[in-house]
């Protein structure tokens, strides 16, 4: 295991800035800069930023680019126009999660995919085997740098107009050329800059001026699990289905792509486990693979800095996945009171 | 925030990052600055309750930072006369505040000899030297 970790364009940096580094998917990335519970509450707050380069990017192109992603991808991308972008699974024969990306329209003959750093091989092995004559699949990650800003003055403190979610444009930040992406993994507003890898350093540097706070990856899970968003290799894999995960919304049943049929049977008899978000009501914080009483389990846990309670998602055997329903989690030995909520299980009160 | 790194010279210490101070026949337990730091962030002290008994070596206890969880582990034994409810309820006091505000129980020694086998600041400050 003596492999060497793969460094994103702004790994010195992060050393400079005092990080906390650790081995994530093969990459070194820092978790933490201050701390995770001041970074989640600057994202709550005000706005931070986190070096996502390790993601993959692929462009997929030709004429018939949209005829090799509607038959791989669950979303429907007839949906979506150039400009805009779309939540979407990569899905197996039997309905199961490879991954979870973003698909960009470039134009009607171009899309850009943004993938899971750790998935990235997988999910162009899969694309790559299905290609058809007229679509051609690139894995460019390489070439780009990836910054995620996010927060409620994330925008603000960039100068980029007000913009719907899931859209992007070219843009210009401090002169340095990127595409901004409205799109995000903490629930806030904000956006995710693409950027030539080489331009990278300059860009994160400018975010920093503009009183952008420096977030790691410790920040980024729990900001993500406070809003439900599923975390591939936990929460979704490729064993587990969309329908159980609670993601049928992005999956279009009406047309037909990798495993279709077998979500079909299971949004028709039920799935017998669900993918359920829960709050502690005793001190404890779960984690990660401990046992939910009645045969279920959880996926990821984590203390929410911004409710001061452990939460975290889980399968539990349907018939306790409504909102309301005790669950008790095995925590090394002793047992924990939780209850089921409704996603997502942190929302900003409107009025404060 | 976060405190400084200091090992007191009046504490003693087990390897296992916990300090004791000696007053009389009791001693008050807690974690040193290096086992915090390591942990990161405290959110939960899973606390035994007090007249339990602890045992020298043995853990009596659990601190879980945002990201890990950890036992703590005794560096004497005898019984738990106090629990610090302020580490219960407010976690972060010991990355505060270690071994002040941040102890985390009172015991009284069931045999005071256990003391002369933990180790002074400086020789503790050769074990985290090579952590």
């Amino acid at each position: 295991m003596a492999q060497t970790l793969q460094r994103t364009p702004l790994h010195d940096l992060h050393v400079a800035l005092g990080a906390r580094m650790v081995p994530f998917a093969g990459w070194e990335m820092p978790v933490q800069y201050a701390g995770v519970i001041p970074e989640v509450k600057a994202v709550r707050t005000d706005a931070g930023v986190f070096d996502v380069s390790h993601m993959g990017e692929f462009e997929v192109e030709g004429p018939r680019a949209t005829e090799l992603l509607q038959a791989t991808l669950s979303n429907d991308l007839a949906r979506i126009d150039p400009g805009q972008a779309q939540y979407t699974l990569l899905t197996n024969e039997r309905g199961g999660i490879i991954d979870d990306l973003i698909a960009y329209e470039l134009d009607g003959f171009r899309y850009l995919l943004i993938v899971n750093a750790a998935n990235r091989n997988a999910d162009f092995e899969w694309l790559k085997e299905r290609e058809i004559p007229g679509s051609d699949v690139r894995d460019v990650s390489d070439a780009y740098g990836l910054l995620a800003v996010q927060g409620p003055r994330s925008i603000e403190r960039l100068g980029l107009p007000e913009a719907k979610a899931f859209t992007f444009a070219e843009t210009d930040i401090d002169g340095i050329q990127c595409m901004a992406n409205r799109t995000g993994y903490t629930g806030e507003e904000g956006c995710e800059l693409l950027v030539m890898a080489e331009d990278a350093p300059a860009l994160w540097k400018r975010v920093l001026e503009r009183g952008v706070v420096p977030c790691g990856l410790g920040a980024r899970d729990t900001l993500r699990l406070e809003v439900c968003f599923p975390l591939h290799g936990q929460d979704i894999t490729p064993d587990t289905d969309a329908i159980s995960a609670g993601l049928g919304w992005c999956c279009d049943l009406d047309k037909e792509f990798s495993g279709a049929q077998e979500l079909r049977e299971v949004k028709a008899r039920g799935p017998e486990r669900k993918l359920v978000p829960f709050v502690m009501d005793e001190k404890a914080v779960p984690r990660t693979g401990m046992p939910i009483e009645g045969g279920g389990e959880v996926t990821s846990g984590t203390h929410s800095p911004m409710l001061g309670r452990g939460i975290g998602l889980g399968y539990v055997p349907a018939a306790t996945a409504g909102v309301d329903s005790e669950l008790t989690i095995d925590v090394r030995g002793r047992p924990r009171r939780a209850h089921v909520v409704k996603r997502p299980i942190y929302k900003r009160e409107e009025n404060s | 925030m976060a405190a400084t790194e200091t090992y007191p010279a009046d504490l003693k210490y087990h390897r296992e990052h916990d300090w004791a101070r000696i007053e009389g026949d009791e001693a008050v337990l807690g974690i040193t600055w290096f086992a915090q730091d390591a942990l990161g962030e405290l959110v939960h002290y899973e606390a035994p309750d007090e007249g339990s008994t602890v045992t020298k070596d043995e853990p009596y206890g659990e601190v879980e930072s945002v990201k890990a969880v950890s036992d703590v582990i005794s560096p004497l034994s005898g019984e738990v006369v106090a629990v610090n409810q302020k580490a219960v309820d407010e976690p972060e006091t010991v990355n505060e505040d270690p071994y002040g505000e941040g102890w985390l129980i009172r015991i009284r020694l069931g045999d005071p000899s256990e003391v002369d086998a933990l180790l002074d600041a400086e020789a503790y400050k050769q074990v985290v030297a090579e952590q």
